[in-house]
């Protein structure tokens, strides 16, 4: 039997996208929308305990947000606001007890929080506040920043979507391509933000698993989108190797280094049943195919290099970067040997001297060449550019092997 | 929603066309007003005189202060604008993107205060 917590919890963290993209749609008001839906879950935090857990708790929520919603227009709205109010009070009326089966206006949320004319810090903290449910202070913890700082940038954000006349609805045929590159780029950096965190610790799971849901959530919302399934994929089969990334002592631990059995199989098997189904030739998908390359082998030895640096070649074909040049290098080096890899960092140098991992990467190829100083050299380079602390002492450890 | 549409475009580049080039640019400015003003989105859209002839006027503690030039020394500069209607800043920004100086410029989309 759950407690009344676990079912609200797990309604909250259900439901809070579908339930507030909906009052937001009817009210134009995202503070109105998420305080209702927040009091709803309150209420039922208070009330339930005594009488009892409703047989569907999601409609009672739903219903209980709703007459909340409509209160708060009855009493707020003034003056000339009453008029409009009138109206989206019929409309919340006109719902009944049926809110919580009306279509999702989730995408309709997802669209705005992620609309090219909010800042990019403003986009993240959006979403994860609107579509995931989080908190401001769990938002603020994951970015590091002060919670009074990141409430603003969401009520900056919200007055911008209003006064800017940013519209809540999905864009139209011709702009959704664009557009959706842009939501999966919030998903994306979300995730990122979780993986790879600048400071402090490395793996900061909780984003990681929030970027996961909505990636999930986009490819449900709009299904065979090849790029969002490659996207839902990709971040599979990263964060499958999560429990392997670090040590004990939470320094990092390189993919050939990785215990394989720490592995999460079951993200893999699903990451790999999405790439397989649908093997993508967009920049998720290619990224996808790539990491379940590397998530399929079971040994490092076992890993096909070959084909990893040819998916790079093409990444580099349908979205060229500097990093994704260091990574193809790396992958024809680990399949053609050290001094092929060489050849094609060195022309990178000119691009890419400012960013530690050019520098790591090389140092690496020069050890396996066996060109010990100068690999020596390269990870100096690298250390004086590294801000993460577990990537830091990796690095030394490193250098400190070549040197001896 | 009204949204006020600001083109900055560089004014060397401007006075650097030839006749062709500049004859068919306002051929093309030309052609976008008269799609707005049919479809009954525009309320205005001018091409302003180039910076040479701006003045900035100033009053501090009562006195006037006239200055020479624009207010601010930028690459690229205010060069001309429209007044639209729309239904929100999507559409703002499709009209936005079909300005011929979009290409070699940029242009500000500003809603108004009381939209």
């Amino acid at each position: 039997m759950r407690t009344v917590g676990e079912v609200v919890d797990r309604a909250y963290r259900d439901d809070t996208g579908r339930a507030v993209a909906t009052l937001i749609r009817v009210t134009h008001d995202f503070d109105l929308a998420e305080e209702a839906w927040q009091e709803a879950c309150e209420q039922a935090l208070r009330t339930w305990p005594q009488r009892g857990v409703p047989r569907d708790p999601t409609a009672w929520l739903f219903t209980s947000a709703r007459n909340r919603a409509i209160d708060r227009l009855r009493r707020e709205r003034i003056g000339r606001e009453k008029t409009a109010a009138a109206l989206q009070i019929a409309e919340l009326e006109a719902m009944g007890d049926d809110m919580h089966e009306i279509p999702d206006d989730r995408l309709r949320l997802l669209f705005t929080c992620c609309h090219p004319s909010l800042a990019l810090d403003a986009r993240i903290a959006l979403t994860l506040r609107t579509v995931a449910g989080l908190t401001t202070k769990e938002i603020a913890r994951a970015f590091l920043v002060p919670e009074p700082t990141l409430g603003q940038r969401l009520t900056r954000a919200k007055r911008k979507i209003r006064d800017a006349g940013i519209p809540y609805r999905v864009p139209p045929r011709e702009a959704l391509p664009d557009r959706l590159d842009g939501v999966r780029a919030v998903v994306y950096l979300v995730f990122n933000e979780g993986y790879e965190a600048t400071e402090g610790e490395l793996i900061r799971t909780d984003l990681c698993a929030e970027a996961i849901r909505l990636a999930r959530m986009l490819d449900h919302l709009i299904p065979d989108e090849p790029e969002s399934r490659g996207l839902l994929a990709l971040l599979l089969l990263q964060h499958a190797r999560r429990a392997a990334r670090t040590d004990a002592a939470g320094d990092l631990v390189t993919l050939e280094d990785q215990d394989r059995s720490r592995w999460d199989h079951e993200l893999i098997d699903e990451g790999l049943a999405l790439v397989d189904a649908s093997p993508g030739a967009g920049p998720y998908g290619l990224q996808a195919a790539i990491a379940a390359c590397h998530d399929r082998a079971p040994r490092p030895e076992d890993t096909d290099w070959a084909q990893i640096a040819s998916l790079y070649d093409e990444l580099e074909r349908v979205r060229p970067s500097p990093v994704v040049a260091l990574n193809r290098a790396v992958a024809v080096a680990m399949a053609d040997g050290p001094d092929a890899g060489l050849r094609l960092l060195d022309p990178l140098a000119v691009d890419l001297d400012r960013y530690h991992h050019f520098h790591a990467a090389r140092a690496d190829l020069l050890r396996r060449a066996g060109r010990g100083p100068e690999a020596a050299t390269a990870y100096d380079r690298a250390l004086a550019l590294v801000g993460n602390d577990a990537e830091r002492r990796y690095l030394e450890r490193r250098r400190t092997a070549v040197a001896d | 929603m009204k949204y006020l549409l600001l083109i900055y475009a560089d004014e060397r580049a401007y006075e650097a066309m030839t006749d062709d080039e500049r004859h068919e640019m306002y051929a093309a400015y030309e052609e976008l007003m008269r799609d707005l003003s049919t479809k009954g989105l525009s309320i205005a859209g001018e091409e302003l005189a180039p910076t040479s002839t701006a003045t900035t006027v100033q009053v501090r503690n009562g006195e006037r202060l006239v200055t020479d030039g624009p207010y601010a020394e930028t690459k690229e500069q205010l060069g001309g604008y429209f007044l639209i209607d729309v239904d929100d800043l999507d559409a703002a920004i499709d009209i936005a993107a079909r300005i011929p100086s979009v290409h070699a410029g940029s242009i500000e989309v500003r809603p108004l205060a009381d939209g």
